[in-house]
């Protein structure tokens, strides 16, 4: 029921129709004809923003589409038509100032610290712990930091870093959140040594990520999930916001 | 035609001997000599060291030619440039100088004394084989599939699909399932060219699929006695798409003007060049499953080159790390051999990593007696002695790659690290396999101590004691462990049940024994084998390890009477009891023997041993033995007659030979070696006697020329008999047995008609005539000293022999008998003079017996008429079209004859010869060229006394121009 939900109050904030952040309009070429032949026109304009809104970089999502275009029209007598070509134009912000202040992350998963359990009693036993050098990421640089199976009843069978994007889009009737998993990497496969640290390690797509985002109207953020595997079926995942940008 | 009587020419071979012979001049040291330019001078090498070179650097004296040999090669020819390397002074100098480079250059090239991967390759697909099924799952779909529900199952359902591997479309899912090893083999080298085809169809994202596939496989550890083959065969796709990747961003980098040199820096590398490289980067960064994701990335490790000076440096570490995130001990141990292989191509100077690996893998070594491992083996039904031994070939690898050029203490440290963990046994093989064998020799006790401590119930010991064998058998250990070294490690192989396992460590420590101790050790080890290898007849499943040690054992016993005195030899060669294997083992023992003794021998214990060996050869011998068989034992049993000498004692040395015939009578080429050694025995006596024969040496004489007569006609090739009863024939008369060399030519005689006019020659049928030829013309001049026998007609050898060549069926269209009537005549003209040319010491020839009496010379001249009679009669029926050419080459042949032998004063003579050089010239077949120089040689000999009538003979011969 609740991904219809999503998908519904997602379509409304869509219908109220994109919101416009540039708009600018040059004249090119006055009046008049074209020699024959290939004729070509140099041109350039400044992106002004319209009004306080601010120029985000160019991002596809699911439901939050950022988008920059560059249409050409040519205004021809009365008995041709006109004629228009449209093509997308890729915009990435500047660095942003100032140095990345690092926010290590320290964390000790055991079957004590989960939430949502039905019964305890029934998870081996384990105690898992690491920690990330920064959740503050630099986006060409990968996610970096370790993780120890200090011990663990059950065999391992798989640790992975699962990169989570979550959109949110809000209107006057409320909002829409919705997590993409992006990328899903493999850290540990099989039983891994017990108390022998193992790198975390990730390098964030190029095409998924973008800066974190937020404004008034919708945001863009990114996490980062730790699932470990247990024999026979546990599924034990830990989660960490992470603050992407461009320096 | 009139009949032409001969005259021969009278000779005087002395005076003629006087006037062609050519005056000797001595020759000053340092006079000009025409051959002493190219006389080989051993040239300096500049490597050789001062130790022996004032010998090799003779320098030649003579500076008046230089050779243009040398000269190009820059005053080192490659031979002496070899045998100087190969001089051991010179080869550690080399050494030296090579490793002082090797510092320089920061230790970035790895040098030859390095063992390559592809060494190892061939041996671990050859040892770590199965008979169970294997599965091959190619998941081409995007990285959504999850591992899990592709899990490498073995099939519920038995079904083969083989289907066409070329499609590889997205989503497509493809499990073979029941493969062999050997379909499994063939899958992936199609997995391999596919990739070779998807990128050279510029398909490169198939082609990345096509490897991520692949190391997939490589998580895969079913069927685990296979684990190290598959990791041979994926890695060697590996390799070609990290190669097809590097070469493909290096190609971006050259420009129409300039390519970039080996040792490029990332500054040299273009932009494009820079983000393809960063894009595979990327992708393969994304690829979600941990080993397919290390194992793509550290395939193309080298493309960082390209990117930034240190990106390698950065890269192995992380690597390294990364594997620790592979929780199978096995996967994870070849994981680290795969980097260590692909670090030391790439980055040898980056020990670090190599290190690191090392030590990592320790960290992890518990895991492998771990439960999860354990339960892992129970499912598959494997024990720990056949799941340890999987661990070397990758263990060995890692180890080998840091071990190389290690220093000293990092080698200590290692050891010390693999003593403190337990159940080491693994490790102390690899250390053993790996380490330089001097570092393992010197330190013998400790590792006999540490392999005694180790746990009964793991890796199988037997291995280790066979890993420190291998070590002893190229490096000595201290002199005062030695005794102690063997008697602990015998210790313990001794009490080996199983027997493969026993002869597989005794092979190896047999090598030490042998080297380091003396007969009485040997002879002790070589008792304990016989011993555990006897019962049940164990010995025929180890027929390789046993000659193995026959071969080490003769290797260091080149004194055969030492060798054969060692008791348990012979009984060891007893348990050779296939045919074909004891035949290999007694080729090994005479081979050794034919290379080592010196001397010629009469020890009657080599003797009795050896003429044991060689009758196991010539017993092998059947219908269906190859010629290169029969030839090989041939050869080696001769070598031993040829070795044995009984010195003074000839009587004992014939009845050697007569016992050798009578065990080697199915080998023709033995055969004909014992005559030539019993006539070699005759002349020896002979030379003993100084030609003066008494009574008792002329009897042993006679024996021995008997024991000729009687086994020639035992052979098959008929040349072979033939020029043996020449031969025989020949010593029979030097040592004045006159009737045995009379029938030794008529057996020769008699065998000519049965002269086949095909004869097989090394597998080709050829004509016999040339040597048939040959053979007579051979055999005239042994005829010319045979003294007539009283009883007989004069020259009544010569007849019969005439009558034999007579009847014999010539080929058609051929000269070979007139060309042997020609030399016929020249053995006849040589008959005629009152001396001959040569003579037998003791032997009167027919020159002394008849005196030149004037109806022996009669007989002569009639022979001689009749001879030249047949030579006429052929000359006319050459005088047809066809033949013309044949007609005139025998004409001027015959005429050259005349004009050498016989005596031109006679008018007869002299018109036949003037008659022959027309016939020579008639047709315009004779050769301008040879009948000038012709006519110049008789005009140069009218100049000599006697030989003025020959000016007269010149006006008659004409020459004939052509026009």
């Amino acid at each position: 029921g609740t991904a219809l939900d999503k998908i519904k109050r997602a379509n409304k904030v869509y219908h109220a129709g994109p919101i416009q952040i540039i708009n600018s309009t040059i004249e090119m070429v006055k009046p008049g004809k074209f020699p024959s032949g290939k004729t070509e026109i140099p041109f350039e304009f400044p992106l002004h923003v319209k009004g306080n809104k601010v120029l985000y970089e160019t991002y596809h999502g699911v439901f939050v589409n950022i988008q920059y275009t560059l249409r050409c029209d040519m205004r021809r007598s009365l008995l041709a038509k006109d004629l228009t070509k449209t093509c997308e134009f890729i915009v990435h912000s500047a660095p942003q100032k100032g140095k990345l202040t690092p926010s290590p992350v320290d964390f000790t998963i055991t079957p004590e610290t989960l939430q949502n359990v039905k019964e305890r009693a029934l998870l081996p036993k384990f105690l898992i712990r690491g920690h990330l050098n920064s959740t503050n990421c630099i986006i060409t640089q990968p996610l970096t930091g370790e993780l120890v199976v200090e011990s663990s009843e059950a065999a391992i069978r798989s640790v992975e870093l699962q990169l989570v994007r979550v959109e949110t889009c809000g209107c006057a009737e409320g909002y829409a959140r919705d997590a993409t998993e992006i990328q899903n990497i493999q850290i540990a496969d099989g039983d891994v040594c017990r108390g022998l640290s193992v790198p975390i390690y990730m390098v964030f797509p190029r095409l998924f990520t973008c800066p974190t985002l937020e404004t008034t109207n919708f945001k863009v953020e990114f996490e980062v999930n730790i699932v470990v595997l247990l024999h026979p079926d546990h599924l034990i995942t830990e989660n960490f916001p992470l603050k992407l940008c461009r320096t | 035609m009139a009949v032409f009587p001969w005259h021969s020419r009278n000779r005087n071979y002395k005076a003629e001997f006087a006037s062609c012979r050519l005056e000797a001049v001595p020759l000053e040291f340092g006079d000009y000599h025409p051959l002493k330019p190219i006389t080989v001078t051993e040239s300096k090498t500049k490597k050789v060291t001062r130790k022996g070179s004032t010998s090799s650097t003779s320098s030649s004296s003579s500076s008046s030619m230089v050779d243009p040999l040398s000269s190009v090669l820059d005053g080192t020819d490659p031979l002496s440039m070899f045998a100087a390397t190969a001089d051991p002074a010179a080869l550690t100098a080399a050494a030296d100088s090579s490793r002082k480079k090797r510092d320089r250059d920061d230790n970035s090239v790895v040098g030859s004394d390095f063992e390559p991967w592809a060494n190892k390759r061939g041996e671990i697909l050859a040892r770590y084989t199965t008979t169970e099924k294997l599965s091959i799952n190619l998941f081409m779909g995007s990285e959504k599939g999850r591992a899990g529900t592709a899990a490498f199952a073995m099939s519920e359902k038995v079904r083969t699909r083989l289907e066409e591997l070329d499609d590889f479309e997205e989503g497509s899912q493809k499990e073979l399932l029941n493969l062999t090893q050997q379909d499994y083999v063939n899958r992936i080298e199609e997995l391999n060219q596919s990739l070779k085809d998807a990128w050279a169809s510029d398909q490169k994202v198939k082609a990345l699929k096509i490897v991520i596939q692949c190391s997939k496989l490589l998580s895969d550890t079913s069927v685990i006695q296979f684990y190290p083959s598959k990791f041979v065969l994926i890695t060697d796709i590996l390799d070609t798409f990290g190669k097809l990747v590097y070469e493909r961003i290096f190609s971006m980098c050259v420009d129409n003007r300039s390519v970039l040199p080996d040792h490029f820096s990332p500054e040299n590398a273009n932009d494009t060049a820079k983000e393809t490289c960063l894009n595979w980067f990327f992708k393969i960064a994304s690829i979600r499953e941990l080993i397919p994701r290390f194992y793509v990335e550290a395939s193309i490790l080298k493309c960082n080159k390209f990117l930034s000076k240190t990106g390698i440096s950065e890269c192995l570490p992380r690597l390294t790390c990364m594997i620790r995130g592979i929780g199978d001990p096995l996967v994870s141990v070849y994981a680290r051999a795969y980097l260590c292989r692909v670090g030391m191509e790439v980055a040898p100077h980056l020990k670090e990593s190599l290190n690191k690996n090392f030590f990592d893998f320790l960290l992890t070594f518990k895991q492998i007696h771990g439960d999860t491992v354990q339960n892992q083996l129970v499912v598959q039904g494997v024990d720990l002695p056949s799941y340890l031994p999987l661990y070397p070939p990758a263990m060995d690898w890692i180890f080998q790659c840091i071990s190389y050029h290690a220093p000293e203490a990092l080698l200590t440290e290692m050891m010390e690290r693999c003593k403190k963990l337990g159940n080491n046994a693994l490790l102390l093989n690899s250390v053993m396999s790996a380490f330089r064998a001097e570092f393992i020799a010197t330190r013998s006790m400790d590792f006999i101590g540490m392999i005694k401590e180790c746990d009964e119930s793991g890796f199988p010991k037997h291995l280790l004691f066979r890993s420190l064998g291998l070590n002893l058998a190229l490096a000595d250990p201290p002199e005062s462990d030695r005794l102690q070294i063997l008697n602990e490690a015998w210790k313990v192989i001794t009490k080996l049940k199983n027997p493969q396992d026993y002869i597989n460590c005794a092979e190896v420590w047999v090598e030490y024994t042998c080297k380091h101790f003396t007969k009485r050790e040997v002879n002790t080890v070589l008792a304990d084998v016989i011993k555990h290898m006897t019962p049940d007849r164990a010995f025929e499943d180890s027929y390789p390890q046993l000659q193995l040690i026959i071969k080490k054992v003769i290797a260091y016993f080149h004194d055969f009477s030492v060798l054969f005195s060692v008791e348990k030899f012979l009984p060891f060669l007893d348990m050779f009891q296939k045919e074909s294997v004891r035949v290999e083992v007694c080729k090994c023992i005479m081979e050794a023997f034919i290379k080592h003794q010196q001397e010629p021998t009469k020890d009657p214990v080599i003797l009795n041993a050896l003429l044991h060996v060689c009758k196991t050869m010539h017993d092998s011998v059947n219908a269906l033995t190859l010629e290169d068989e029969k030839r090989m034992l041939s050869y080696l049993i001769n070598g031993f007659i040829k070795m044995v000498s009984f010195g003074r004692d000839f009587e004992q040395q014939l009845s050697f030979y007569v016992e050798s015939r009578s065990m080697f009578c199915n080998l023709e080429p033995v055969l004909v070696q014992l005559i030539h050694s019993v006539n070699r025995l005759a002349m020896e006596t002979r030379k003993v006697m100084k030609g003066n024969h008494s009574r008792k040496t002329a009897a042993f004489v006679r024996a021995c020329v008997a024991y000729c007569f009687i086994t020639i006609p035992s052979l098959t090739g008929i040349f072979t008999r033939l020029n043996l009863y020449l031969h025989s024939g020949q010593v029979a008369l030097a040592n004045q047995c006159l009737s045995q060399a009379d029938a030794f030519f008529k057996a020769a005689i008699s065998l000519i008609p049965e002269v086949p006019k095909m004869i097989n020659i090394e597998g080709k049928m050829r004509p016999s005539e040339s040597f048939l030829l040959e053979f007579l013309c051979n055999f005239f001049s042994t005829l010319l000293i045979v003294p007539d026998h009283p009883e007989h007609g004069v020259l009544f050898l010569v007849r019969e022999l005439l009558n034999v060549i007579q009847d014999y069926t010539w080929e058609d269209n051929s000269d070979e008998k007139i060309r042997i009537y020609t030399c016929v005549l020249h053995l006849l003209s040589a008959m005629s003079q009152e001396t001959y040319l040569y003579h037998i010491d003791k032997v009167d020839s027919n020159d002394s017996l008849y005196g030149g009496d004037s109806k022996f010379l009669a007989e002569n001249n009639k022979l001689c008429e009749t001879v030249m009679a047949q030579i006429l009669e052929h000359l006319k029926t050459l005088a047809k079209d066809e033949a013309l050419k044949r007609q005139s080459s025998l004409g001027l042949s015959f005429f050259n004859s005349i004009l050498a032998h016989g005596d031109l004063r006679n008018n007869k003579l002299n018109q036949l010869s003037v008659n022959l050089w027309h016939l020579a010239q008639r047709h315009g077949c004779a050769d301008t060229r040879t009948m000038v120089k012709t006519l110049e040689y008789i005009k140069k000999r009218s100049k000599q006394p006697d030989m003025t009538h020959l000016t007269e003979l010149a006006l008659r011969l004409p020459l004939q121009t052509r026009t």
